[in-house]
């Protein structure tokens, strides 16, 4: 078995014709200059490396961890990082080329061709396995004691099961939460960060403010998680009358004032990319691009569906408050969305 | 939010505009913007003039004409998707004292958002953590989040904001040139502008411990360094080690 696979390697070697090319010897191999000098190369870029680490517990202690140099290219930045960098780096890169260049130059360069050897263990060795591992059945009473056989199953059986009633804690199912948002009626419309109220006139024509609820910072107080303002944000952005071609419902907006969920119903961005000029809002994340002019549909990019238009009226105060929640889930689709 | 009010109702009239200066501003229009802004101002529109389209100038105030102006994006150079800034500040085909002129002359037509006084560009005493969370949730998404700018449709940008002058950042807002949309006074508030001019000040001044800034946009920029530069070192180096030698 062995003697034909080393036989078939050395066939098929011949037969690539990789043996017929003659070897050709290196420079340094023949040439006591040429391999002086590799014997230099190699020491000098051990001796760069030596070098480099000595820099760098120079580098360590000569720089402070806050003094920022101008690098050309790169800037400025911090002098310790960038020299303890350099030195590490120049360290291992001179140790790994010495390294190489001394293997290349000066080390062995004989071509050797090396037999497999056939990976299946022989028939005797297989039997004498197979014979221990009988042996060991035996002697451990696995056969022989159905008790323990049995009872060692029964353990081994219902071991999975804690895995099986951990999946509970991925429920409780959703219920109506993608559905909802804090809006609700008279809820007024405030600035997001400042949580200013609005008034019509603050914002001009070709205007936008990014809005939240009113009530967003208590729901954030008690609740404690940001998932009110990932449903709840929305652009408010103010045009000219005559420049609404349609929108979701003919009274929704208030002399030009529109509101617009700020989550993108592709997977869920904030999208605040608003073009005045055209009325085009952009989502950074895949370029679906929403006409506010135009019902919020999609213009261009991979969302599917229109942005939800949040219907504003203006309360007693003169302030901007919302007329309820969106009229249909805000954000992503999902699964029973229908 | 009353103080703000004020400023900007009050503003227009701040700007006490002589009548040679709004005369001198007039004919500087005259010889460099009527052709595509109108005689009266009243604005082109492509049907009437190919190719030297503007928008009517009545009402845009004097903080429009000294932004546009100001950081040599206006007089155009050329039509396109994108008004570009222009040569720097000082090398601009008007100086301030006939942008001051043009801006009165615009101011005079119907009124608009003033020039910010020096007062109201003073953010030394800004909040600078109120500053960065406004830009983030106003100005991050097309300026990026260190202010160096962004794509947006159809060939336009968001330009980086981190060399821009002070009374520049808080023009735009205020007038919304070109994509912008407009940040009025009373929904972002002149002391929360200073503020964001103060956080993008700031920005602009931080060192890049790390070393290359790479526009500072993060995980996407050093992503394709690492893969090109960093990867095809490797590739190099190990082509190298599989060479025969010589």
């Amino acid at each position: 078995m062995s003697t034909d696979s080393k036989d078939l390697a050395t066939t098929d070697g011949g037969a690539h014709g990789s043996v017929d090319i003659p070897h050709k010897p290196r420079r340094a191999d023949t040439d006591i200059k040429a391999a002086r000098r590799a014997e230099r190369q190699v020491s000098a870029l051990f001796l760069i490396s030596a070098l480099s680490t000595i820099g760098f517990v120079v580098a360590y202690v000569a720089f402070p961890s806050d003094e920022i140099i101008t690098v050309p290219v790169i800037g400025p930045t911090n002098a310790s990082n960038f020299f303890l960098g350099l030195a590490l780096g120049v360290a291992l890169f001179c140790i790994g080329a010495g390294a190489i260049h001394w293997a290349k130059k000066l080390m062995p360069d004989v071509e050797e061709v090396g037999a497999r050897t056939p990976i299946g263990a022989t028939p005797d060795e297989t039997a004498a396995a197979a014979e221990l591992f009988e042996e060991g059945a035996d002697a451990s009473g696995f056969v022989s004691r159905p008790i323990i056989r049995r009872s060692l199953l029964t353990a081994l059986v219902l071991l999975p099961i804690p895995a099986v009633v951990l999946l509970r804690d991925l429920g409780p199912l959703p219920g109506t939460k993608l559905r909802e948002t804090i809006w609700a009626d008279g809820v007024r419309v405030v600035s997001d960060v400042s949580y200013l109220p609005i008034r019509l006139s603050d914002i001009p024509v070709g205007g936008m403010v990014s809005a939240v609820p009113e009530n967003l910072p208590e729901v954030e107080e008690e609740t404690g998680t940001l998932n009110a303002r990932a449903k709840a944000a929305v652009i408010v952005v103010r045009m000219l009358p005559s420049e609404i071609r349609s929108q979701q419902n003919d009274d929704w907006s208030v002399d030009g004032v529109i509101a617009y969920s700020k989550i993108c119903t592709h997977v869920g961005c904030p999208i605040g990319l608003y073009e005045q000029q055209t009325h085009h809002l952009l989502c950074p994340c895949h370029q679906s691009t929403f006409d506010l002019a135009d019902s919020g549909n999609v213009v261009f990019g991979p969302a599917a569906r229109q942005l939800p238009q949040l219907a504003i009226a203006v309360d007693e105060d003169g302030y901007l408050v919302a007329r309820g929640d969106f009229a249909e889930p805000v954000g992503p689709s999902f699964w029973e969305r229908g | 939010m009353a103080t703000g009010a004020a400023q900007a109702e009050a503003a227009p009239a701040a700007s006490a505009a002589t009548a040679t200066q709004i005369e001198e501003g007039r004919q500087l229009y005259l010889e460099g913007c009527s052709s595509c802004h109108g005689l009266n101002a009243e604005g082109v529109s492509a049907a009437d003039k190919e190719n030297s389209n503007g928008p009517g100038l009545i009402g845009v105030g004097a903080a429009a004409v000294d932004f546009q102006v100001g950081t040599g994006r206006m007089p155009l150079a050329a039509p396109g998707p994108q008004a570009p800034a222009g040569p720097k500040y000082g090398e601009l085909p008007y100086d301030q004292e006939q942008i001051n002129a043009m801006a009165a002359y615009v101011a005079s037509l119907g009124p608009g958002p003033a020039i910010p006084t020096a007062e109201m560009l003073d953010y030394e005493d800004a909040d600078l953590a109120q500053g960065g969370e406004l830009f983030r949730a106003n100005c991050s998404q097309c300026h990026n989040f260190a202010g160096k700018g962004g794509a947006l449709t159809n060939g336009k940008y968001a330009p980086p904001v981190v060399n821009s002058e002070p009374v520049h950042i808080y023009e735009a807002m205020l007038t919304g040139p070109q994509s912008m949309p407009v940040f009025g006074e009373r929904t972002i508030l002149p002391e929360q502008k200073q503020a964001i001019i103060k956080f993008i000040k700031t920005t602009a001044e931080e060192p890049n411990p790390g070393g290359l800034a790479l526009g500072r946009i993060g995980p996407v920029a050093e992503g394709i360094v690492v893969w090109i530069v960093g990867l095809g070192a490797l590739a190099a180096v190990a082509v190298w080690i599989g060479v025969k030698s010589k």
